[in-house]
């Protein structure tokens, strides 16, 4: 048992040091990105395809974990894949923006 | 692959994941942070298939007979998930995200169901950390699931997006969360039957549609915000049940920031989280808009038409456009990105004024204004952009409306009285284009329309610049 809870002070070690993490990095995010801020750390929570993977193909399943863990890597992929995509889709179109303002300025001058 | 090996990868993982929110601070990185983000997810994935015994968790090891249907799966997942992201249009991102944080969140608690199943089961003795870890993330990834999809139904107006309500609302919503919450401690406690977490769970589900049906749609927002903090979380606590620290970090980092960016959004909007969620926002401002009302200035609305706008906007040295939902909901950005073009053509400078909350979620009216290639350069965040409405003789208002409102700074009986706003108001001359006087979401009349310096320009907004641009070109 004692080892157990010291995994468990680990764990919540970690967890401490994400949350202060997590604000940290996000309170340098301008406005301007909130949108894609919001669909990339949903993309992010995605990782839980990692626990629908263990569920979906724990080797001492039945069944029901079999059908639960299939139906859990389904609605994960698609948060994990959704996820990125659509903010690769929104952040591509910032990225375009300095040539084209560019190609603007050199058409008004 | 061995444990350790595995674990130092998972770090990889959460690493990448770190980067890709750090990169976000510039809109030039962004797009690459994203890629390695998307990288640390392939990676974990690609652990996780290769690991032959998991942590201190309760899944023991993966059976590879299974891949084919974790594949299927995936793939199945993945085409929803490439189809809906590549196929919704800008506007409707809102509830794109929130549909994609709701099937994360169905994810983690069918995870959780799936953990306590096999708790019972097995007969093994778990410690009340598990089990609590179990009764968390399965409550809040249950509340989250049917919390976003009622969000993006009402977004999406499969449903009203008015506040709906009922008598003893609240009292309703309080057993039933109470009632779950319960179950959920006695699952903590070591209690092991099926039903247990199964009702829990529905109460859960119950308690989300509940909890997010009387919001208004204009708050909505703030919702999915809150739900995908929560989903972050959930996820967080899954990595306690599966003793793995990449979902522990991954999941807190995203609740962390989530809940930043909730109060962000709050506070954006001069509103509390506990207001927006369960203010019933509609009551307080009818009541104290009509003391506004009472007590604001008198005057008359002046009309203008496109071509008379036409002649202020080709002869300024200085526009500042002023976008709001309206613009998003008539599809105008093209539009409005056309005549901006015109304009810098008679070398008129046109930057836009961003408000925290234009759109429909933070940020959004910069990814609308993006989508129509207006250059991020020439948008302008509220601080940023308010010293300059003196210096311009033209503030053009499409859409906006609250956000605009001086009753924010000078009238402390409005509803929004402290709400941070754009001071069109001290510009030279504004012009506001509208559909009708109809007031916006808060439901107060906005006093900049009665100022002397201001003109209404009634009609669908992108009718109206549509006439803009051409009176423009014709000058």
């Amino acid at each position: 048992m004692g080892g157990h809870y010291a995994t468990l002070i680990i764990e919540l070690t970690v967890l401490l040091l994400a949350i202060f993490l997590g604000i940290e990095v996000i309170s340098k995010v301008p406005t301007l990105l909130h949108t894609p801020l919001m669909s990339g750390t949903n993309a992010i929570h995605g990782i839980v395809i990692v626990g629908a993977i263990f569920v979906a193909g724990a080797s001492d399943q039945d069944t029901l974990t079999q059908v639960i863990g299939f139906i859990a890597v389904v609605l994960a992929s698609a948060n994990v894949v959704g996820g990125f995509v659509v903010t690769d889709r929104m952040l591509e179109m910032f990225k375009k923006k300095e040539p084209v303002k560019k190609a603007n300025e050199a058409g008004a001058k | 692959m061995s444990e350790n090996i595995s674990n130092l990868l998972y770090l990889v993982s959460i690493v990448s994941f770190i980067l890709a929110l750090k990169f976000l601070s510039s809109p030039t990185r962004a797009r690459r942070g994203n890629q390695i983000g998307a990288a640390g997810m392939l990676l974990a994935i690609g652990v996780t298939l290769a690991k032959s015994e998991t942590g201190g968790g309760l899944s023991k090891s993966l059976d590879t007979g299974t891949y084919w249907l974790i594949a299927i799966a995936a793939i199945i997942g993945s085409a929803i998930g490439v189809i809906g992201a590549r196929k919704v249009k800008m506007t409707a991102m809102p509830q794109m995200v929130a549909l994609f944080n709701g099937v994360g969140g169905g994810a983690v608690a069918l995870v959780a169901l799936s953990e306590y199943h096999n708790i019972i089961r097995d007969h093994v003795s778990t410690t009340w950390d598990i089990s609590l870890a179990i009764g968390i993330s399965g409550l809040i990834g249950s509340v989250s699931f049917a919390g976003s999809i009622i969000a993006f139904a009402k977004l999406q107006e499969l449903i009203h997006g008015r506040p709906i309500t009922y008598p003893g609302q609240k009292i309703v919503n309080l057993v039933i969360l109470g009632v779950g919450l319960g179950l959920a401690c006695t699952v903590a406690a070591g209690v092991t039957h099926h039903w247990v977490l199964v009702v829990a769970l529905l109460l859960a589900l119950a308690f989300g549609v509940l909890f997010v049906l009387p919001i208004g749609g204009a708050d909505m927002p703030v919702v999915i915000s809150l739900l995908n903090a929560f989903t972050g979380i959930a996820a967080a606590a899954s990595g306690f049940e599966l003793g793995s620290n990449v979902l522990i970090v991954s999941g807190m980092l995203v609740g962390a920031s989530g809940t930043l960016l909730t109060l962000m959004m709050g506070k954006a909007m001069n509103r509390s989280i506990g207001n927006v969620l369960f203010g019933a926002f509609g009551q307080v401002a009818a009541g104290a808009g009509d003391a506004a009302a009472a007590g604001g200035a008198t005057g008359t609305v002046k009309s203008t038409s496109a071509d008379d706008v036409a002649i202020m906007l080709a002869y300024a040295r200085k526009v500042i456009i002023v976008p709001g939902y309206g613009l998003a909901v008539a599809q105008a950005q093209h539009n409005v990105r056309e005549l901006a073009d015109e304009l810098e053509k008679r070398n008129v400078e046109v930057v836009y004024a961003i408000h925290p909350v234009a759109g429909r979620m933070p940020g959004h009216m910069n990814v609308l204004l993006a989508e129509a290639n207006v250059p991020y350069t020439a948008l302008k965040e509220m601080e940023e952009v308010n010293p300059e409405f003196p210096l311009a003789e033209v503030a053009l208002v499409i859409g906006a409306n609250d956000v605009t409102n001086p009753a924010a700074r000078s009238n402390p009986a409005s509803p929004i009285y402290g709400m941070p706003i754009l001071d069109v108001d001290k510009a030279q001359a504004i012009v506001v284009m509208k559909r009708s006087m109809r007031p916006g979401f808060a439901g107060i009349d906005n006093e900049l329309y009665l100022d002397p310096k201001c003109m209404m320009l009634f009609g669908d907004a992108k009718e109206s610049v549509v006439k803009l641009v051409t009176a423009v070109k014709a000058l």
